[in-house]
Order: structure tokens, then C-alpha cells, then sequence
């Protein structure tokens, strides 16, 4: 599922109305393709963080980068590469599954380490969170099942090892 | 916060709150509105003038409005007449201007300028009146998202509820429009936090302001200015293209001394028109698609172009991939999003520009006084070679009829260099900055970046606010000046005597070139009946009854016998303005010429005819790529 043009952007920003209305709209406005987005709150009550997966070359990547970093809400902007931070997402995926094929379907649950969360007679839930490639995987192995619903969230990511991006962006400010 | 920031900058002149109203009377928990908080903080960023229209979701504001002593309130007739006058005004002073305006229409009406001045870097601050807090979302009479209409045409925006925050987030907009690159910042102000009671404190100190996220970069970076000064002293075709950020950071002098040092040769920008003065010897003129030969060519042979201020517009570079292909890039600028952007650049300053032109200076003259220091010589002699052989010019009209481009000479000529010229966009705009000789910066306001037809009367009212003393000139269009004249009543009842040059050939005139060279000369849709063409005779409007319906002195002139005395009689006027209007010749047309989609290579510096030079310069590539727009 990684291309060479995905990039994972960690963007740490003012906990204020309308910014992520602002992230998202210069990304539209600037002709970036936002492939995924995930915001929440971080350590620091003020801050949040914007976590964006976005297609996009090395050097309109430079530009949008520096975009970025004019809005005035905008703190820092990080690149996360995959070798050195951890990346997430949840997938909740809704699978057909009867009493013939549920066992199957539990066996790949295992093999995956992801978990049920809802069973009916005629279909579970299952709950898996991972690097994107891996629940790509899932899915791919779910399918002949008859996948009903798919519901996924935004990557999340953080840099591997000691240092906080919130932390040095608060220092240079 | 960025060191040495001030918390407030409301330009020269502004009051920090220090002295003129004490800081613990202000601490006092006296009880005021949130109108009389916007008004009072208006007051501490050192506002002299507020261009607005008022209307419901304001009108708490207007009534403080009414007591200040501070404050001039221009009334305008149109609110975008007040946002462009908020442009003239801060072009022309170098402050910060301040439109005023309601909720809904009334900030829409804002929009224009507002975009206008996002894409000149124009300091402007934008205070518009929003519905009830209660009533956001509702779709309430006069109700529009204006924060979310704006918020890709400002450098950032507000949308206050809590009165509490009203000084804090008025000074922040005064910092942010000002300082850094500058740009319009617009505050929306609901009207129950206007009509609730506050304490009022102005923030002194940056430490008060909260912009965790702002630290623009004015001081460049010393290793990358030798690195500068290094190319510069070895080039041996420098140029040095100037743009409107050497304008904007009041720079002209420092600049003048890199000039005379480094003896480069300069190409002044349509927005930096004025940045050296036009009778320096080292200025080519303006570059670009109707840029002069010598300009063009020198930034297509050059090997060494040292942006200071400017940012590659396509109306500057032509095809990309053909400009300046033997060109090394120096890109100085306060933006770093713009270095980079559209060329590639080989060193990169971000700065202010007249900090890295202070800077560039003794690292130059380090470089020449270790022995480094290309010869000219030859440069010069080609580029010298290219003024005598195709300077800018015009022919006169076979006919007898006025030539627009003699009309505006003789404007420059006898209103002066002191003279501050406004345009709107298109033919006329373009013969003003070429025709008119530019010795001083702020002498030259247009709308460059969105090219807003409309620009030149309100623009001339603010920049006549701004500086009363001077006489400034509306170079307009007949299609431009039917777009906003409506301020004309405006300029006529506040005593702004500001003086109208309606270049009159009765057509869109650029869209009409553009027919002519492109489509045939099939004129769909260009003829506006004032004056000449086919129905001779015939003027809707009658310029002259429309400036005398508007208390206006009114002068035509249709005869080149007739010119200069009609100038001087409207030069004469200076109790009410004035409005002339110059029926010229309809087919002149703009030269030189890059069309569109084509390279800069392909210059034509009258119809038909392109420079001769060197055949293996010429880049192929073509494709006649009609989309944009001749507005």
C-alpha cells in the first residue's frame, strides 16, 4: 500500500476553532490529495495534532510543508518517516459469517491478532489495529467472506525513540 | 515569540498604548462595551482612518465610533470601494489601512479587496460586524461565514464572541498584517459581544499577544548572503530582479547602494515600478509579458538572476521551462513558501528584503576588495545595444485621434515625479507603468496580483487619505471606472480632491487586443459605448455629466492639440476632484508583447515583429495556450 509519493505529515497546531477547516481546506485549495486524516488532543491542553497521509512528490511536498507552516495556527510540521515512528489505524470491518464459515473467519482473527467485537447470526465485527499494510492484509483475506462494511480511521503516528515534537516546538517558540 | 517583534506595529507612527493613554487607567476594571473596545483598540494601534459602510451587525461599533477623537471615518459608497481604499491608503503610506464593514453582504462586498490585497502583500486589517452568537448558524438575516469565505484570502482570521478578547485579538491582527510578509487580516466581531460589557486591555508586550505559531524570519542568514555576494561579484550577466517586497520593506535606498555597487542591471517589477528610480542608468524597466526588450532579455540571457522581493509570477516568467535557462537563482525572500516555488534556486535567503539588501552590501564589497569582481562591460554593451535598438514607443494614430499612451506620458511628465499614480487593470495599467517615469517608491499603486478592474479610484481616495498633501492621479479604464466611481461621491463630500484619467476607448480594451491578436478580431462582447467606435456619438455614460452629477469638476479631451492644457486645467482643480475624461484612439495596442503560453523568447515589440538575436537561443516551445485571462 505504500507508494513512494505517500507521506506522513504529523502537524502539531493551536487547539482553536476552525483549524482544522483550515489544514484541510489549504490541502484542497493547493491541489494536494489528502489520502488520510486523523486529529485529537496531544500532552499539551492548547495543542492538538493533525496526523495527514497525503499523495503527493518530493517537491510539491516541500511547498505544502512550507503552506503549512504560514498558518498561523500551525506550530510544526513533521514528516514521519516509516523506518523510524510507529503508524496506526483502526479498522473496524463487518464480515459475513455463518455457522459453516465462522470458524474460518475466527482462525483469521487469530492469525491477525485482531479481535471480535460484535457477533449476529449472520456476521461479525472485527476490530484490528495496525500499520496500514497489515490490515490491507486483513482485509484481503476477509474477502471471499463477503465483506459487508468497512469503517477505517486516519493513520496515527509518532516519531520511534525518546524526543516529543510538541516539546521542541514549544522550546523554539 | 520572533526577538526583537514589537507586540504592536500599526506602521510609523503607531501608538503602543505607552504614552498617549495610561496603561493602569486602562487595568482599571472600568466597564466598557465591546464597541467601544474595538473602537478603543483601533485607537491604540494607531489608526488615523477607518474606511467602512455601516449596517445592522456593526452598528453597535459605529455609535463609540462617532465620539472618537482619533479616528477619521470615511463613508463610502460601496464597501469594496473601502477595502481598495484601505490598500491605497497602506500602499501609499507604508501603514497599516482598516476597512470597516456589516455582516453578510457587507463583508462580502469586503471580499475583492480583501483577495487583492492577500495577493499584493498589502498591510490591511478588515473589522466586519457578525450575527448574534446565538444566531451563527441559523442562516440569520444578513448571516455569512465570512471567516470561512476568507480564510484562503487572509493571512489569518478572527471570529470574536467573547468581548474579552476583543484588544488582544485587534492587536494581534495589527502585528500579523504588518509584520513578516505582509497581508490582510480580517476580525468578525459578533454583535452581542459588541453590544456586552468588558474591561479593556491593550496587550504592550509580544509576550500578551497569542501567536505561538507565528516567527517570521526577517534576519537572513549570513552564511547564504556571502554565498550571494560570492555569485554576484563572479556573474557575468547579473540582473537583479526587483519586486514588490523591496517596495513593501521601504528598501529603495538600500537598494540604490547595491545597484551602484554591484553595477548590475535591474528589472523593476509591476509591482515594484518605483523601487529604483527610472532615470538610474542601470534600470531596464519592467520585465515580463509586456515588459521592455531590454528587461526581458536580459533575465532570458542572464547567468545569474538575484530575486529580491519578487516571486516568479507567470506573468513574469512566460513558460517556465524555458526562462532564464543559463540563469544561476539568488531568491531573497520573507516568504519562504515562495522560494522555490515556482523556479528552482540555488541560493535561498529568507528574509526581510531590506535586511539581506544591508547585508549583501558589505559582503559585496568584501568580495571586490579580495579581487573578485566580473567585468560588465560586455553585458552592458549588449544590453545598452538592446535599449537603442527597441525601446518602448508607440505610433501615433493615422487618424488624428488621442493616442493613449501620449495622454499618459504627458500625465507623468507634467504631474511630476512627487505625483502618487493609481491604475486599474488592463491596457491603460499597462501604458502607465510603462509610460510614466517612476523616480520614487509608493508613487506607483495597482492591483498586480488578481488584477482587480475597479482598483484605481477607491485605491487613489485612500492613498489621498494617506497622504493629503500629494497630488495623486487615477489612471483608469472606461470599463475599470464604471466598476467603482460610485466613490466619487464619496472622495467629492469628504474633501479628497483626487484626480480621475479616464483612458477612454470605449471597449475592454486588453480583451479587445486579445480579440484582435487571437480571436480575429471577432470583439465579442468589448464595446461599451463611451465615446468612439461605431456609434459615434454615442456615450452611456457621459463621463462628464456623470463627474459633474457627482460634485465633481468634469474636463474631456478628444483632440492631441487639446492635451496638455486639459491636464494642466485639470491639475488646476484642487477643491473637488476632478474626472477627465481622454477619448483616445480605440485600436492602440500594448507592446512589447509575450503571449500567453509562449516564451519569454518569443517578445514581439510591436505586432509582427520579434527581436533578431541568436537563433539557438530560441526555445521551440510553444502551444498558444489561450486560458488565461487578459482581464
Amino acid at each position: 500500500m505504500s507508494t513512494s509519493s505517500r507521506h506522513t505529515l504529523s502537524v502539531l497546531v493551536e487547539d482553536k476553532p476552525a483549524v482544522l477547516a483550515r489544514v484541510a481546506s489549504l490541502f484542497a485549495r493547493r491541489a494536494f490529495n489528502i489520502h488520510s486524516l486523523a486529529v485529537g488532543p496531544t500532552e499539551h491542553p492548547s495543542l492538538s495534532r493533525i496526523t495527514v497521509v497525503v499523495d503527493v512528490e518530493d517537491s510539491p511536498l516541500e511547498q505544502v510543508v512550507k503552506q503549512l507552516n504560514k498558518l498561523v495556527n500551525v506550530l510544526k510540521v513533521v514528516e514521519l518517516e516509516p523506518e523510524t515512528s510507529v503508524q496506526r489505524e483502526v479498522l473496524l470491518v463487518k464480515v459475513r459469517a455463518d455457522t459453516a464459515t465462522r470458524g474460518q473467519v475466527l482462525d483469521v482473527v487469530n492469525v491477525f491478532r485482531a479481535a471480535v467485537v460484535d457477533v449476529a447470526p449472520e456476521a461479525m465485527t472485527i476490530e484490528a489495529i495496525g500499520a496500514p499494510e497489515k490490515n490491507a492484509a486483513l482485509l484481503k483475506v476477509l474477502e471471499p467472506f463477503g465483506i459487508r462494511e468497512i469503517v477505517q480511521s486516519g493513520v496515527v503516528a509518532v516519531g520511534r525513540g525518546s524526543r516529543s515534537i510538541a516539546d521542541r516546538a514549544l522550546r523554539s517558540a | 515569540m520572533n526577538a526583537g517583534s514589537p507586540a504592536v506595529t500599526g506602521g510609523p507612527g503607531a501608538d503602543t498604548g505607552l504614552s498617549a493613554t495610561p496603561r493602569d487607567a486602562d487595568r482599571t476594571a472600568e466597564r466598557i462595551t465591546g464597541a467601544q473596545s474595538i473602537v478603543r483598540s483601533l485607537e491604540h494601534a494607531g489608526v488615523e482612518v477607518v474606511f467602512g459602510l455601516p449596517g445592522g451587525a456593526i452598528l453597535p461599533t459605529y455609535d463609540p465610533l462617532l465620539d472618537s477623537t482619533k479616528l477619521r471615518h470615511v463613508l463610502v459608497r460601496h464597501e469594496q470601494g473601502a477595502g481598495h481604499a484601505a490598500q491605497g491608503y497602506a500602499a501609499a503610506t507604508g501603514r497599516v489601512g482598516v476597512c470597516m464593514a456589516t455582516s453578510g453582504p457587507g463583508a462580502t462586498n469586503l471580499v475583492t479587496a480583501i483577495a487583492d490585497a492577500h495577493m499584493d502583500s498589502v498591510p490591511m486589517v478588515a473589522v466586519t460586524g457578525q450575527v448574534s452568537s446565538k444566531a451563527i448558524g441559523t442562516d440569520a438575516f444578513q448571516e455569512a461565514d465570512i471567516v470561512g469565505i476568507t480564510q484562503p484570502i487572509t493571512k489569518h482570521n478572527y471570529l470574536v464572541t467573547d468581548p474579552d478578547d476583543i484588544p488582544r485579538v485587534i492587536a494581534e491582527a495589527f502585528h500579523l498584517a504588518s509584520t513578516g510578509r505582509p497581508g490582510p487580516v480580517l476580525v468578525d466581531v459578533t454583535k452581542d459581544a459588541q453590544q456586552a460589557m468588558t474591561s479593556f486591555h491593550w496587550p504592550t508586550t509580544a509576550a500578551e499577544l497569542d501567536l505561538p505559531g507565528y516567527h517570521p524570519t526577517t534576519r537572513p542568514h549570513a552564511k547564504q548572503v556571502r554565498e550571494a555576494a560570492r555569485m554576484i561579484a563572479e556573474a557575468k550577466r547579473p540582473v537583479l530582479y526587483v519586486g514588490g517586497g523591496v517596495i513593501r520593506a521601504q528598501a529603495s535606498a538600500e537598494l540604490r547602494r547595491l545597484v551602484d555597487l554591484s553595477r548590475a542591471p535591474v528589472v523593476t517589477t509591476l509591482m515594484a515600478r518605483g523601487a529604483l528610480p527610472d532615470s538610474h542608468p542601470a534600470n531596464l524597466g519592467m520585465p515580463g509579458m509586456h515588459g521592455t526588450v531590454s528587461a526581458v532579455t536580459a533575465l532570458q540571457r542572464a547567468d545569474l538572476i538575484v530575486s529580491l522581493g519578487a516571486r516568479f509570477d507567470d506573468r513574469v516568467t512566460g513558460v517556465l521551462a524555458s526562462f532564464a535557462p543559463h540563469a544561476a537563482i539568488i531568491h531573497a525572500d520573507i516568504d519562504p513558501a515562495e522560494i522555490g516555488k515556482n523556479r528552482r534556486v540555488d541560493v535561498p535567503i529568507v528574509g526581510d528584503a531590506r535586511e539581506v539588501i544591508t547585508d549583501l552590501v558589505p559582503a559585496l564589497e568584501a568580495e571586490h576588495a579580495a579581487g573578485r569582481r566580473a567585468d560588465l562591460t560586455g553585458w552592458w554593451r549588449q544590453l545598452d545595444d538592446l535599449r537603442t535598438t527597441y525601446p518602448l514607443g508607440y505610433d501615433e494614430p493615422d487618424d488624428g485621434s488621442l493616442s493613449p499612451q501620449k495622454v499618459i506620458q504627458r500625465l507623468g511628465e507634467i504631474s511630476g515625479p512627487d505625483t502618487v499614480f493609481t491604475s486599474g487593470v488592463g491596457q491603460h495599467q499597462m501604458w502607465a507603468a510603462q509610460f510614466i517615469k517612476y523616480e520614487k517608491p509608493n508613487t506607483w499603486l495597482n492591483s498586480g496580483g488578481l488584477g482587480t478592474m475597479g482598483y484605481s479610484v477607491p485605491a487613489a481616495m485612500g492613498a489621498k487619505v494617506g497622504r493629503p498633501g500629494t497630488t495623486v492621479w487615477a489612471i483608469d479604464g472606461d470599463g475599470c471606472f464604471q466598476m467603482t466611481n460610485q466613490e466619487l461621491a464619496t472622495c467629492a463630500i469628504e474633501g479628497i480632491p483626487i484626480k480621475v484619467a479616464v483612458i477612454n476607448n470605449s471597449s475592454l480594451g486588453m480583451v479587445r487586443q486579445w480579440q484582435t491578436l487571437f480571436y480575429d478580431g471577432r470583439y465579442s462582447n468589448t464595446d461599451l459605448h463611451t465615446g468612439v467606435g461605431r456609434a459615434k456619438g454615442q456615450r452611456v455614460p457621459d463621463f462628464v455629466k456623470l463627474a459633474d452629477a457627482y460634485g465633481c469638476a468634469g474636463l474631456r479631451c478628444e483632440d492631441p492639440a487639446d492635451l496638455d492644457a486639459t491636464i494642466e486645467a485639470a491639475m488646476a482643480v484642487d477643491d473637488r476632484p476632478v474626472v477627465v475624461d481622454f477619448v483616445v484612439h480605440r485600436d492602440a495596442m500594448v507592446w512589447p508583447m509575450v503571449a500567453a503560453g509562449l516564451s519569454n523568447d518569443a517578445i514581439q515589440y510591436a505586432r509582427g515583429l520579434s527581436p533578431v538575436w541568436d537563433r539557438e537561443e530560441q526555445d521551440p516551445e510553444t502551444g498558444l495556450e489561450m486560458n488565461g485571462s487578459a482581464r
